[in-house]
Parts: C-alpha cells; sequence; structure tokens
C-alpha cells in the first residue's frame, strides 16, 4: 500500500470518528445528566419528600408538596392564557389569513419565541406585578402562558394545514359554513397534533425559572388561591442549590430529578402516543 | 398530438359560430328545466377557463359532462354549487339559475344544502359512519329523528346492508367503494334536489362502480343528477343527456343516444371514436 493511500485511508478512518464522537456526546449528555440526576437526587427522595412542606432551616427532611403543587397551578394558569389564543391564532393562521398577515403573525411568533424567558419575567413583572403591588401565582401563570402562545401557535398551524382539503370540502359541500366547517371537521381532524402541541409546549415551559423568580417568586408554604407568591419547581431547584446547606442540596437534585421525570414522560407520551397526522386512514 | 391540434385548428376556426342554441334545448323538450346556466365564463386568475357556457339540465335525469382532461368539465360543476368559492382568485360572469332563482345572490350555505356534492377521492371525516351521516343533519339543525333519517340515507345509498352492523366504526374501516357510498349517503342526508358527482368511480374497482352506477339510476327518481366522468361508457350507461366539453367550451348537448350514436359536431364525433383525448 503506498503511503498517499495509507494517508487517505487514515484521514478517513478519523473524520469518521470524530462525526461518530460527537454524534455520542450529544446521546452521552443525556445519560449522563438523567444518572447524575438520579445518583445525587435518589437518596433525598422519600415518599415524605413528595407529602411534606420544606422543613425549616436547619432541620433534616422536609419536602416539596408545595412546590409540585405550585408548578402544577402556575402551568394550568399558563395553559389557560397559552392554549385559546395559541390555538385561535393558528386557525387564523391556517385558515383565514391571506399572505401578508399571515406572514407578519408568523414571523413575530417566532420572534417571541426567541425573546430570552427573563425579558419574559421582566414584561410579566412590568405588566401584573407592579399594577398589583405583589407577587403571585397569576403573574406567574401569566409569564408562563405568554410564552407558551408562540409554540402552540406555529405547531398547531402546522397540524391544521396538514387536515386534507378534501375533508373541508366535504363539510361545505353539505352546507358547513366555514367556521363550522373548522369547528366540527378540521379541528377535530387536527386534534391528536393539537394535543401533542400543548403537552410539548407545557413541558417546556414547566422548567423555566428566570419568569417567575420575580412573578410568582417563591413560598416555603402552600399559597392559598391564585393571588399569593407561590412556589414551583424551577424556583425551589434554583433556591436549594445556592444555599449553603447539604440537605438542600441534595433536596434541589432530587427535585431536578422529579421535574425532569414529569417532562420526559410527557414529552414521551406527546410524541409517540398522540402524535398522529391529522386525518390520518386507518 | 396531432389530433389534438387538428381539433385546436378546427375550435379557433368554430369559435366565432355559437354552437349551443339559447332557449331550451330540442334534446330537453319532454322535462323541466332544474338549473339553467347561461352565458358562463369563469377565470382562474387572469386564465379563462370556461367560455360562454349555456347548458340546462333536466329534473330528475342524469346529466353526464364529458371531454379530455382539463377541458372545465369539474369547474363548470363545482360551479353550480359554488364550490370554486373555496379556492381564491376565481371569478365568474353569467347566470346560472336553480328553479329560475339566481344562485349566486342565494346564501351560499343553503344553496349547498339543496346542491349536494360527491368528490373524486371518498373523503369521508374521521369519525363514525353513523357521525359521517348524521353530519349534515346535525350542523343544520335537523329537527326530526337522526336515526331514522341517517338509516334512510344509508338505504338510499345502498350501504344499509352492509354496515348495519358498524355503524359506529370509523368510516376509515370501510373499503374505497363503500366510502365513496358513504359520501353519497351523507350527501343526501340533507335531502339536496341536486347531486353533483366529480368522478365519483375513478378511484374504484370495477365493481364498485357498477353499484354507484346502479345507484345513480335509482336516485333520479327523487334527485337531479349531473355527474362528470372520464369514463365515456359510464356516461352512456347512466345518463340521459351528454354535454361533450372542450378546451373550456361547450362543444355538444344532446339526449345522450344520439350524442353517441349520431353527433352533430364533428370534433364529438373524433372524441368518442378516440381519435384524441
Amino acid at each position: 500500500m503506498s503511503f498517499r493511500t495509507l494517508w487517505r485511508k487514515s484521514l478517513s478512518a478519523v473524520m469518521m470518528s470524530l462525526t461518530g464522537l460527537c454524534a455520542l456526546i450529544t446521546v452521552s449528555v443525556l445519560v449522563v445528566v438523567l444518572g447524575y440526576l438520579a445518583w445525587n437526587g435518589a437518596t433525598a427522595i422519600h415518599w415524605s419528600f413528595f407529602t411534606n412542606l420544606p422543613a425549616p432551616v436547619g432541620e433534616e427532611g422536609g419536602g416539596i408538596a408545595n412546590a409540585i403543587v405550585g408548578s402544577a397551578k402556575l402551568l394550568l394558569l399558563a395553559a389557560l392564557l397559552g392554549v385559546p389564543v395559541g390555538l385561535l391564532g393558528a386557525v387564523y393562521l391556517a385558515e383565514y389569513a391571506s399572505s401578508i398577515p399571515a406572514f407578519l403573525v408568523r414571523y413575530s411568533a417566532d420572534l417571541l419565541n426567541g425573546v430570552p424567558s427573563i425579558v419574559m419575567g421582566i414584561f410579566a413583572y412590568t405588566i401584573v406585578v407592579l399594577p398589583m403591588h405583589h407577587f403571585s401565582a397569576l403573574a406567574g401563570g401569566f409569564a408562563l402562558g405568554v410564552m407558551m402562545i408562540p409554540i402552540i401557535l406555529r405547531s398547531c398551524e402546522d397540524f391544521l394545514r396538514a387536515v386534507p382539503r378534501s375533508l373541508r370540502e366535504g363539510a361545505m359541500a353539505v352546507g358547513a359554513s366555514k367556521w363550522k366547517t373548522i369547528l366540527t371537521v378540521v379541528v377535530p381532524a387536527a386534534s391528536g397534533g393539537i394535543m401533542t402541541a400543548i403537552l410539548l409546549a407545557l413541558s417546556r415551559v414547566a422548567g423555566e425559572t428566570a419568569p417567575l423568580l420575580f412573578t410568582a417568586f417563591g413560598n416555603r408554604f402552600w399559597s392559598s388561591g391564585w393571588n399569593e407568591p407561590i412556589a414551583s419547581l424551577p424556583v425551589v431547584i434554583y433556591t436549594y442549590a445556592i444555599s449553603p446547606y447539604d440537605d438542600w442540596h441534595r433536596q434541589a437534585w432530587a427535585a431536578g430529578l422529579v421535574l425532569l421525570g414529569l417532562v420526559l414522560v410527557t414529552n414521551v407520551v406527546a410524541r409517540t402516543v398522540l402524535a398522529r397526522p391529522a386525518g390520518q386512514r386507518r | 398530438m396531432e389530433a389534438s391540434s387538428a381539433v385546436r385548428t378546427a375550435v379557433a376556426k368554430e369559435k366565432s359560430v355559437s354552437s349551443v342554441s339559447l332557449g331550451p334545448h330540442p334534446a330537453l323538450a319532454n322535462s323541466p328545466v332544474r338549473v339553467k346556466v347561461e352565458g358562463l365564463n369563469f377565470y382562474y386568475g387572469k386564465a379563462q377557463s370556461l367560455f360562454k357556457i349555456n347548458l340546462e339540465i333536466a329534473s330528475n335525469r342524469v346529466t353526464a359532462m364529458i371531454g379530455p382532461s382539463g377541458c372545465g368539465k369539474s369547474t363548470l360543476l363545482r360551479t353550480l354549487n359554488r364550490m370554486h368559492e373555496t379556492i381564491s382568485h376565481t371569478r365568474l360572469d353569467g347566470k346560472i339559475l336553480l328553479d329560475g332563482n339566481d344562485i349566486l345572490s342565494q346564501d351560499v350555505t343553503r344553496l349547498r344544502r339543496k346542491v349536494g356534492m360527491v368528490f373524486q377521492k371518498p373523503n369521508p371525516f374521521p369519525k363514525s359512519v353513523y357521525d359521517n351521516v348524521a353530519y349534515g343533519l346535525r350542523i343544520n339543525g335537523y329537527a326530526g329523528s337522526l336515526q331514522e333519517h341517517v338509516e334512510h340515507s344509508l338505504r338510499r345509498a345502498a350501504l344499509w346492508e352492509e354496515v348495519k352492523d358498524r355503524l359506529h366504526k370509523s368510516a376509515y374501516s370501510l373499503s374505497g367503494g363503500q366510502q365513496q357510498r358513504l359520501c353519497i349517503a351523507r350527501a343526501l342526508a340533507v335531502d339536496p334536489e341536486v347531486l353533483l358527482l366529480d368522478e365519483p368511480c375513478s378511484a374504484l374497482d370495477p365493481v364498485s362502480t357498477a353499484k354507484i352506477e346502479d345507484l345513480l339510476i335509482e336516485l333520479k327518481q327523487n334527485c337531479t343528477i349531473v355527474i362528470v366522468t372520464h369514463n365515456m361508457q359510464q356516461a352512456a350507461r347512466v345518463s340521459d343527456f351528454t354535454a361533450f366539453m372542450l378546451m373550456g367550451e361547450l362543444i355538444e348537448f344532446q339526449a345522450t343516444p344520439q350524442l353517441f350514436t349520431t353527433p352533430s359536431d364533428p370534433r364529438t364525433e373524433a372524441y368518442i371514436t378516440g381519435r384524441f383525448g
């Protein structure tokens, strides 16, 4: 074998290994993160971790029940804002908009999607927290809801567009008006995709910390109703992680594990069970 | 290629002579007119695709529209219940009368209840068999017994016996031919006066096709039927009247036996004898 051939072959092998290595790194980051979380967090996870309130400083134990419920409440509020606005906006884009308004809406949604989450937090702080003079679940839910809008809008638009034109024509041919066609045929045909979009958007904002720091703020106790500061998983992780206590560090890992578990399960469910193409033939 | 360019010259030569006269067509002498098209021009953007169409559709008869691809027969059919309005940048002028009333000035959803449509490919909704048929009744606020009317419509579409045990299964579990008859049942459920069919058998096997053809002959007792077809044998089998179209013009309109045996226009003869198209 000549030197040139040998050189080419080894260069080829090196490049292939390099690309493979980078692919491997991508996968292993997920595995390492999961493993590290499990390793550090598992020791703090007991039944009481899910059912108890945080213990006073200096006392061992305590749980994050209020943060789990708090996150659920914040996500509910976020969905109440993000789902209707995102979905109806998507209907406008997919069914009604002519090219120039459609371009403007789509472009704005993409820009909104790229706005850093801390900026969303400041926005919510300015228009909800300042007028109300206190932090609240409402303000946190608002911040997360605004973040959900562009995610839901863009993915629902795609799912609505994927509904075959022939189904719309079939409805209109028996005398359905346009909005009735959308309501009774197009949206139901895209419902699997719409559910997927909603779940993915929820799992995306479930982990957001920055917009909650100065809106929902956090709470060491149960918060009643929607008008008080409220605990949430990401903020608990943040607070515990920067604290000086070893016990809190362990709990931060455990809370991270809980959050990641919830997000992963939601993602997998959304992508496998629900993500059937619209109007799919069985 | 040669034949079609010959036809094109023939069309160009005869464009000045109106091939279809206004007024009751001799072929329709004994049948009341249900739909009347007068001087219809149709445009996709700037391109004109129908030229001065005059046509009368006889009540309780099957009228077939034949012609080569792109001749405008589907476009003409879609104007009859204004389905063309679902496509942007289309425009038409001229008159279309249903029982003497201009359809263009009517409420479009009411018009489409009176003038139903069945499409080229079966397009059942992703719902159950029952809900597909009940759809038109529900959105129109039908007051009677839904169940009875669904059964009645399925019987009219000759599908009842095949689906009565699986009314609540997905419509997608039916075969292609059954799906198309389901779409016919869906259209029939709102009791249309006129039923438009746009190549309803082009995606079906011969057995399903035969079933639908028998069905059309049944249906004309209560309904006026217009069918667009690529298949000349089908037009000959099911229709009472046939319109032959070419490049956006109505070339000849005759009682079906006359059109296929003694066409009066050389272009019709060229087409039905298979010299082009």
